[in-house]
């Protein structure tokens, strides 16, 4: 191993050398992390790359890009692709594949969409009643997935064909239901007051900042392995830099008319970044998340540790549909309809390209649920770009179906760099 | 042999439709011994493990740990007894580390959240008491380890919940020279620190470097159990291939040609 640098004999038997000292600053950090990316262990880095790449691109290429009321309108876009993506980590750590997971937003959306207009309902009912309705269609493909074993592939691409008719039947051929609630169409039309803004981005970066340095402390108090103080303080000031820079962004006044200021974060913005940091939580910290990754790793080993395969996938499959759903009220939040043909299109491959970009791989076992996010952003920026550019649509299913396929290839390389270095 | 046997099986008679795969076995496990299990392929090792494991029930015959009546039915009654299964294929997920795998299925937890620091603290302490200092981390990953690494983890991960009886199906099979040296080595340590371990090996050099007590199958009966200073190399072969050897072993009636 190329780590294998650090003197390992004269320690005491509960001294395992890279622990104690782990990585003695900033240097040494880097030195590691660069040691990583050669082993294959990409991470985030190739798609924001990517990003970065894509934003001077478009900037240099449209004059409108990297306006603010662009990068307002590019986060909106940008929602439904990331939460649906979301969902799809979970199904991908399995190694398996949600097919219909663009009409199951749909059709969530749709059921949401018609207890409004016709029942009269208020729309947290509405709402819940829609994410219930994605959470039901994930139960039953995770169960004939995981109890009848037929793969997953076959039966997501069932629903995908069972969820268009059930969409048509609700909606009927042609026709759209409007979606005119002040509140869900606020998700993506409203933004929040400068002042709320400025408190939730200084809360989040004080929050972040006070929970890394304490578990910095804890970590070196009890002796454990981490992060060398120096990298804790970068990450953190990383952190900082980019939610208080967006934040500075969207405060400013983005309207073209003087009379009628548009400013404040979309509230979509902070929907997302709930969603992010609870799945986060979820996949990191809690016994599920840690069942999920042993599962889609190994699931011999899981079986034989005890843990219920079977329960695990049905989860996994109910938590995709439901992000799926949450997807698809954004969608139509912003769309201010839900048609019969929502969901179709590139919804689904969009997501599935975001995550995968993003960095979860499509052979299971490794993704997390910032990849939906930033490979979300990836894919918003292109369709974004492209459309200021005024390039024909053509262009933009060419450009996309390549970046997907750019993506798994390098996840496919990276697996195979990975077994070769033998990291994971 | 002094002592109530930690583990003692009597009279053990396992069926599979037409053939008796295991015939009246007795088997004994020591505290702070090695017994290894011989046999010839087909002898009855695999099933006598997975019977004991509780994979597998017995048709018949009684079982004793700590010479009390058992009847070990489930594979989590095996281990509330304090019984642990070392599989030969590991078991491992290689995208987890070493900590999250030794914990796999039995997490600590603080709250709901998982409780990272005793988990890595225990960890530690569990490799530290076996001696292992060939892992760099315990934050490692399992796939950056090598074959003996890996068994050292597996074998870490038995030990972890204060097990009494550990079972090491073919530990060897699969290393090198230096790596077949690490896991013969932590094998005695098992046994030094009070365990009863029951080593499966087809390889008689493991066998008689660290085994105590040898009980040989042949053809689903025991045809010898016998202390390992009392018995040369070519006996135990003999034992395994003919199911006696001069006047170790089955009468002659009882072995079937």
């Amino acid at each position: 191993m190329s780590t294998d640098t650090t003197p390992t004999s004269g320690l005491a038997g509960s001294d395992f050398a890279s622990d104690a000292h782990s990585a003695a600053g900033l240097r040494e950090a880097g030195r590691d992390y660069l040691i990583r990316l050669r082993g294959g262990d990409m991470g985030a880095l190739p798609a924001t790359l990517g990003l970065l790449t894509l934003v001077i691109g478009f900037s240099l290429a449209s004059d409108t890009f990297l306006t603010e009321l662009n990068i307002a309108n590019l986060i909106t876009q940008a929602g439904a692709i990331c939460v649906l993506a979301m969902g799809l980590v979970f199904v991908l750590l399995l190694g398996d594949i949600d097919l219909s997971a663009g009409f199951t937003g749909a059709t969530g959306a749709a059921v949401m969409a018609l207890m409004i207009r016709d029942q009269g309902l208020g729309w947290p009912v509405a709402v819940l009643a829609g994410v219930a309705t994605g959470a039901v269609i994930g139960l039953v493909i995770g169960l004939l997935v995981a109890k009848l074993g037929i793969p997953s592939f076959v039966v997501s691409l069932a629903f995908f064909l069972g969820l268009q008719g059930a969409l048509l039947r609700m909606i009927g051929e042609g026709g759209s239901v409007r979606v005119d609630d002040d509140f869900i169409r606020g998700i993506s039309i409203d933004n929040m007051s400068v002042v709320a803004g400025w408190s939730l981005a200084g809360g989040v970066v004080a929050l972040f900042a006070l929970a890394s340095l304490l578990k910095h402390r804890r970590q070196v108090r009890q002796n454990l392995q981490h992060l060398p103080l120096s990298v804790v303080l970068v990450k953190i000031a990383g952190l900082a830099v980019v939610v208080l820079g967006m934040t500075a962004v969207l405060n400013a006044n983005r309207s073209k008319n003087p009379n009628f200021p548009i400013e404040g974060i979309p509230w979509v913005l902070p929907l997302v970044g709930f969603l992010l940091v609870f799945w986060t939580y979820v996949l990191t910290r809690t016994t599920f998340g840690r069942h999920l990754y042993a599962v889609g790793g190994n699931k011999e080993a899981a079986r034989r540790a005890g843990i219920n395969v079977d329960r695990i996938r049905v989860q996994a499959f109910m938590i995709g549909s439901s992000m799926a759903a949450i997807s698809g009220i954004i969608a139509a939040s912003n769309a201010g309809k839900v048609s019969a043909s929502s969901g179709g299109s590139n919804t689904l491959l969009y997501a599935v390209g975001a995550a995968v970009i993003g960095g979860t791989s499509l052979f299971g076992g490794r993704g997390k649920a910032r990849d939906a996010v930033i490979g979300g952003l990836v894919i918003a920026t292109i369709a974004n770009g492209l459309g200021l550019l005024d390039q024909p649509s053509y262009i933009n299913f060419v450009v996309t179906g390549s970046v997907l396929l750019l993506a798994a290839a390098v996840d496919a390389v990276s697996r195979r760099r990975r077994s070769a270095a033998g990291v994971g | 042999m002094t002592g109530t046997p930690l583990l003692e099986l009597r009279n053990v008679n396992k069926i599979f439709g037409a053939v008796h795969v295991l015939h009246d076995v007795n088997f004994a496990v020591h505290a702070g011994q090695v017994t290894a299990l011989v046999g010839d392929n087909g002898a009855g090792k695999s099933t006598l493990v997975k019977t004991v494991a509780g994979i597998y029930a017995a048709d018949s015959g009684e079982q004793y740990f700590e010479g009390q009546p058992v009847h070990i039915t489930s594979p989590k009654a095996a281990s509330a007894l304090g019984i642990e299964v070392v599989y030969q294929d590991l078991a491992l997920c290689d995208n987890l580390d070493i900590v999250e795998n030794m914990f796999l299925g039995r997490e600590l937890k603080k709250g709901i959240a998982l409780d990272e620091s005793t988990m890595e603290q225990r960890a530690r302490e569990t490799l530290a008491s076996l001696s292992v200092r060939t892992v760099k981390s315990v934050r490692q990953g399992v796939a950056s380890l090598s074959g003996g690494q890996r068994q050292t983890v597996a074998i870490a991960k038995a030990v972890l919940w204060n097990s009494k009886v550990v079972l090491l199906d073919e530990p060897t099979a699969a290393l090198g020279v230096a790596q077949t040296r690490q896991v013969l080595d932590l094998v005695r340590r098992l046994a030094d620190q009070g365990l009863g371990v029951v080593l499966i090996s087809h390889n008689m050099n493991d066998v008689f470097e660290v085994a105590d007590r040898i009980t040989a199958l042949y053809l689903g009966r025991v045809a010898a159990d016998v202390a390992t200073k009392d018995v040369t190399h070519g006996q135990i072969v003999e034992l395994i291939t003919a199911g006696r050897s001069g006047s170790l072993g089955l009468a002659p009636s009882a072995a079937p040609a």
